[in-house]
């Protein structure tokens, strides 16, 4: 891919309802607290290697509440 | 459960401007149905239920729906015949700002970390139901199987007896189906349910054990011990929606497995595929059909919602919807990009989503590792449940290796 790019996940804490499916598919980058609702794991930098898993959180998350940033 | 005294409908002639979701046609296979209305009236409208009820058949609509609380409140979450007066059963029935704290306080007793720890009992539980089918050739996947088992697991969160299970699905029967036409049913049987779990929160006295109906005892809403009719609403939802909704998505997923011999192939070949597996058959066969109540007259998807009216939020239909999923109406295992809304969607999020996976989970693992091989009896008839929960209420499958059949 080139230049190496940071590829960061967050989750829109205002928008997450605790679906809890990017937990279950990137369990790596993703983790629920106490009431099951998701955030990143650290700082959400996503490892070589699990670029697709952040991506498949994206897309299955019911309320558009997973996004990729690339710095 | 056929009560065998249901009131018959008059046949629908247009589902456009009559749907009946308790019309026959749409108990047995309702796809057709929506995916004729998707293209030609997206939101359907119907005067068979008090003030009138409209249908919103794709998911940009239905997902906007869900998200306006100030138009669409949740006090009715049933579209009924004739409007019974309101039943608290906070938190589905709340509207904000009543539902966040009536909803927070649940929250953490239905979290992935605290369900997690219910696997050991659901995997153990459905060995137990497959350990009485036995050597059997054939069996009632939905009557011996499925229906059993969110029952005996939520008797044992909620520290009642497993055995109340026939007592559970009667009034749930009464509730969610014969009620929507007969309305005269639901009261006495929601007072049945008061009083049963008067008579547990009784038998706990000051005691406390590790179960819900002892967390909810404690629970603080805003400092404050809940109320008797919120306590009795919350635990009557609990048992409500616990039961007959997670029954229908392990029928229909066995119901899909038994009629699609190379998904079960597959699926038994190669475990990795049962988290994708269990998304589509919850996206392809959602069981819940929600409503709400018009409380202030708006337009969505072009057309007007007046005041009053009840509206039947279908995320089923969202889900069947080929602007969101491509080939909506094929079910495909390995669906990797899946959106679905089966447990709803914005704040009323299925409290149980996280037991009603692992529910489902354990018992297509548990089935599929002792019946590998299974299919639809011959001339079976499969019959289906009416209304707001749909799926499989008898399922007669033959059992076994297939040149063991002879």
């Amino acid at each position: 891919m080139g230049t190496s790019k940071v590829i960061r996940v967050r989750v829109d804490s205002a928008r997450c309802q605790g679906h809890n499916r990017c937990c279950s598919i990137a369990p790596e980058l993703f983790e629920a607290d106490e009431l099951g609702n998701a955030h990143a794991r650290g700082d959400g930098l996503v490892p070589t290697g699990l670029e697709a898993k952040a991506k498949l959180a994206v897309a299955n998350c019911p309320e558009h509440a997973v996004r990729l940033t690339h710095e | 459960m056929n009560s065998g005294s249901k009131p018959r409908h008059p046949p629908v002639e247009d589902w456009a401007t009559d749907f009946d979701h308790r019309d026959p046609s749409w108990v047995e296979n309702p796809y057709p149905i929506w995916d004729e209305l998707r293209g030609r009236c997206p939101v359907a409208h119907s005067k068979r239920f008090e003030d009138g009820a409209y249908f919103a058949t794709r998911y940009a609509e239905v997902r906007e729906i869900a998200y306006d609380a100030e138009h669409f409140s949740s006090r009715r979450v049933i579209v009924r015949e004739r409007k019974v007066p309101t039943q608290p059963a906070p938190p589905i029935t709340s509207d904000p700002p009543e539902h966040t704290p009536a909803r927070k306080l649940l929250l953490p007793a239905f979290a992935p970390q605290a369900i997690a720890r219910l696997e050991p009992r659901a995997r153990a539980l459905c060995r137990e139901l497959l350990d009485a089918i036995g050597s059997a050739k054939t069996c009632d996947a939905a009557v011996d199987y499925a229906q059993h088992i969110p029952v005996r697991l939520i008797a044992h969160m909620l520290g009642v007896p497993e055995d109340d299970g026939d007592l559970f699905r009667r009034w749930i029967h009464l509730v969610l189906e014969v009620g929507n036409s007969d309305e005269t049913v639901i009261l006495p049987a929601l007072q049945e349910m008061s009083a049963y779990f008067m008579t547990e929160i009784k038998k706990r006295g000051t005691q406390r054990g590790d179960d819900l109906i002892s967390f909810l005892l404690d629970a603080k809403m805003e400092g404050q011990p809940l109320s008797d009719p919120h306590l009795l609403g919350t635990l009557r939802l609990l048992l409500i929606a616990g039961i007959d909704t997670t029954w229908s998505g392990i029928g229909a997923s066995l119901w899909h497995l038994a009629t699609h011999p190379e998904d079960r192939r597959r699926l038994a070949a190669d475990p990795s595929l049962m988290p994708m597996a269990i998304e589509e058959f919850l996206r392809a066969y959602a069981p819940v059909t929600m409503a709400r109540e018009v409380v202030k007259e708006t337009t969505v998807g072009g057309c007007p919602f007046k005041e009053k009216g009840q509206v039947l939020l279908s995320f089923p239909a969202a889900n069947r919807d080929p602007a969101v999923f491509p080939d909506a109406d094929r079910v495909i295992i390995d669906r990797a990009e899946n959106r679905h809304a089966a447990f709803g969607l914005g704040r009323h999020r299925c409290l149980g989503s996280n037991l009603a996976r692992l529910e489902m989970t354990v018992a297509i693992e548990e089935w599929l590792a002792r019946f590998p091989e299974f299919r639809l009896a011959e001339g079976a008839r499969v019959t289906w449940s009416e209304g707001t929960v749909r799926g499989p209420r008898s399922l007669p499958v033959v059992l076994g290796i297939p040149w063991n059949f002879v």
